[in-house]
């Protein structure tokens, strides 16, 4: 049977192939004729993941019609897994130790700081991109206890008085070009 | 197989002896002594999930409880359903469902038909021990035909699984985990936006009310207070053969007269007929099929009745649009009718005409707020409701509908033949195209009326019909998987097929997303229950004179009178529509 006129199948294969590198590309049709089409899934997503740092809506799409899994599927699997993320994480992730040293030690005041200056809950990322909240059980220096993390740097012994004028260096560290422009 | 070729299990439940075949479930083999184990998630027609637990049992030699639906009898089983302990396991499974549930009973419109209502009753729940966190999720009322509310979900997985495995559509899923898990199509999209094809089988099967249709009973009676309105409403072939359901008649029973004495007391103006506006289809579309026969247009050809079907083919095969009858649906059709020749005829400007649809069907909602079926910027049907509405609406008036004496559907849009009746029940398009298509093609009177081949609820029937010296490969599907059988032979080129008929619910219309819950003691999409509706509308249809649309006198008089020629120019501006591809494109 000819291609139908009225078929969209062309434009939102061609449509989905755009979201995605040729690699992430390929390596979904290599899948294609597998016994199992959807046992891929997680693969593809961890690669689509690595390579955005994330997993957007409309690259989603493109993994349920170039696998031909269905969406709900697809984002069924997306939203179950702890490691899978939708959102894009912020330039610089902030790391509130509520370990047990910590805890004890105010941690909670100073994460209730921290949400409250940024407007974002654990997990969440601030509207202009810069920070990611998240929080870990213990990151092994209870001495410094309280601890909070920003990107590679550890704050020791944390007030909440503190949590703006930290923040206020990262944000004009982001407003800054990187070196060597 | 013959029967010294099946092993038969010995077992015993509650004491009693019984003896099943090898593969038989303990709550299969319950039921043959009449005991009937309480179940949630649990539904014949779908795959097994057993993750609700409501269905344990206590198996001697176990060491735990086991799902009767799920675990397959062995020899010499001992298994008790009814144990002082299997009774608190079970009552405390059904208080913990509803720890988080938001028991608003009294202003939810499943109350008195809510299996988890009936279920917490029947198991003794009498107060509430677990008060757990309630859901707070967003309601996602802003589709056209479905409203999900997973605030009631209890996640027994049947929505999706009819979703899938009847449906083919894999719009709704399991979204995120734990105690934020709900059922939603991707991206936790508005059902407008997603594959969603409108057809409300998660309606159907949802044990409480995490899916409703949207209500549009509201505007139906804002509009029968309006004195400037003239409400008219038209009723699908479906509704006579199950609405008396909602009145404690049992199923099968026709009610066409008392229905249409029950719509005047309510107030409508004028109760037309939608069986007419299916004999306009089959006369319509079975001059289309014979333009396509001659070689004017692809084959086969598609019917086009079903809205759900239509999404269907808008979202998943595309490429075979061109194959779909432009016919509108006999809703759509006798809407434009009402609004044209009857406004004309009975001197009424259509704008104040207010056109009701009582339709088995959640997908008319969506039909009638396609821009296809907009006229001069006002749609051609005002409001749908469903089946489950219309009986309620009757209720909450307070009518004695099982007493009522019989009316008759108003003129000039109220006679209609036995097979516009038909088009309720899967077959029934087709077997009355066939009807009017074998007087067409052979120029002369045929006897046949009942093609029988084409009738029965299977899923995907295939015939070879003799007319004159045609042979005419026809296809019947309802339940969309079954359709996708015959629509990948059609892509395929494996079979040429000249006409095939699409349904998009298990049994048609009969089986309908908008139709009545099912009486106690029946279930949902059961198989019989779908026949009893079907064989109320083949003996409507026996019982009349005029079997073939073509020979209904009103149909005669709106074509002199009015539209003109079949297929003429009148009646493609009023009658017939036209598809496109939709996305988000379905995955199959």
């Amino acid at each position: 049977m000819s291609v139908s006129a009225t078929d969209n199948w062309p434009k939102v294969e061609a449509q989905s192939k755009s979201c995605l590198p040729e690699r992430l590309v390929k390596l979904i049709e290599s899948h294609r004729g597998d016994e199992n089409p959807q046992g891929a899934l997680i693969e593809v997503l961890h690669a689509v993941q690595g390579h955005f740092g994330f997993l957007g809506k409309e690259e989603l799409d493109a993994v349920a019609q170039l696998m031909q899994v269905p969406a709900a599927k697809v984002t069924g699997v997306a939203t179950f897994y702890h490691f899978f993320r939708l959102r894009p994480r912020g330039k610089y992730i902030i790391n509130v130790c509520m370990g047990t040293a910590c805890y004890v030690k105010g941690a909670s005041a100073v994460a209730q700081r921290v949400q409250q200056e940024l407007g974002i809950e654990f997990g969440e990322t601030s509207p202009d991109g810069i920070f990611s909240l998240v929080s870990s059980r213990c990151i092994g220096t209870c001495g410094l206890a309280p601890v909070v993390m920003i990107g590679e740097e550890v704050f020791p012994k944390v007030q909440p008085d503190q949590i703006p004028a930290m923040l206020a260096k990262y944000k004009k560290l982001a407003a800054e070009p990187p070196p060597g422009d | 197989m013959s029967d010294e070729q099946v092993k038969m299990i010995n077992l015993t439940i509650d004491g009693v002896r019984v003896s099943v075949p090898e593969g038989t479930t303990i709550m299969q083999a319950a039921e043959t002594i009449g005991i009937y184990i309480p179940r949630l998630c649990y539904h014949p027609n779908l795959s097994l999930m057993g993750s609700c637990r409501v269905c344990i049992v206590d198996v001697k030699e176990m060491g735990y409880y086991m799902t009767s639906c799920s675990v397959h009898v062995w020899e010499g089983m001992e298994v008790e359903t009814n144990s002082p302990e299997i009774r608190l396991a079970r009552r405390d499974i059904v208080e913990l469902l509803l720890d988080n549930h938001s028991m608003d009973c009294q202003t939810c419109e499943r109350d008195s038909n809510c299996e988890l209502q009936n279920l917490a009753y029947s198991m003794g729940v009498r107060e509430r021990l677990f008060e757990g966190k309630r859901k707070c999720f967003e309601i996602e009322d802003h589709g056209s035909a479905v409203v999900r509310n997973s605030n009631k979900c209890i996640l027994c997985g049947r929505c999706y699984r009819v979703c899938s495995e009847v449906q083919g559509v894999h719009n709704l899923g399991q979204q995120g985990r734990g105690f934020n898990t709900i059922v939603s199509p991707a991206h936790v999209a508005d059902m407008d936006e997603s594959v969603c094809i409108q057809c409300g089988q998660c309606v159907n099967v949802c044990p409480v009310a995490a899916f409703l249709e949207k209500g549009e009973t509201e505007q139906v009676f804002a509009a029968l207070g309006d004195p400037g309105k003239h409400v008219v409403i038209q009723t699908a072939p479906s509704i006579r053969a199950a609405i008396g359901e909602g009145f404690g008649m049992p199923p099968g029973t026709p009610a066409e007269g008392k229905m249409i004495t029950a719509l005047r007391r309510l107030g409508f103006d004028k109760v037309f007929d939608t069986d007419l506006g299916a004999d306009m289809t089959i006369v319509e579309e079975s001059a289309e099929l014979l333009r396509r026969l001659d070689g004017k247009g692809p084959l086969p050809m598609f019917t086009s009745c079903s809205p759900g079907w239509i999404s269907f083919l808008e979202k998943f095969y595309p490429a075979l649009i061109p194959n779909a009858s432009t016919c509108r649906s006999p809703m759509s059709m006798l809407s434009a009718l009402t609004k044209t020749y009857y406004a004309q005829k009975a001197g009424i400007d259509p704008r104040n005409i207010f056109m009701v649809a009582a339709m088995p069907c959640t997908a008319k909602k969506y039909e009638r707020r396609r821009p296809e079926h907009v006229m001069d910027g006002s749609p051609l049907t005002d409001a749908v409701v469903t089946t489950r509405e219309l009986i309620w609406m009757i209720k909450s008036y307070g009518i004695d509908f099982a007493n009522l004496p019989d009316g008759k559907f108003d003129a000039p849009l109220g006679i209609s033949t036995g097979a516009g009746d038909i088009f309720g029940i899967t077959g029934g398009v087709m077997e009355a195209t066939l009807r009017t298509a074998c007087e067409r093609l052979t120029n002369a009177p045929c006897d046949k009326l009942d093609y029988t081949e084409v009738r029965g609820v299977q899923g995907a029937r295939e015939a070879t019909v003799k007319i004159g010296e045609h042979r005419l490969n026809i296809g019947v599907a309802n339940g969309l998987v079954n359709a996708k059988i015959l629509l990948d032979k059609v892509l395929s080129g494996e079979k040429q097929f000249h006409i095939i008929e699409i349904m998009a619910c298990p049994g048609g219309c009969s089986g309908g997303g908008g139709q009545p819950y099912p009486p106690r003691g029946w279930r949902i999409l059961d198989p019989r229950l779908l026949e009893l509706r079907g064989n109320a509308l083949y003996s409507i249809d026996k019982a009349k004179t005029l079997r073939r649309s073509h020979e209904n006198p009103a149909v005669k008089t709106i074509y002199a009178e009015f539209l003109g020629d079949i297929n003429g120019p009148m009646a493609h501006k009023l009658l017939h529509t036209s598809y496109t591809a939709k996305e988000p494109r379905g995955i199959k």
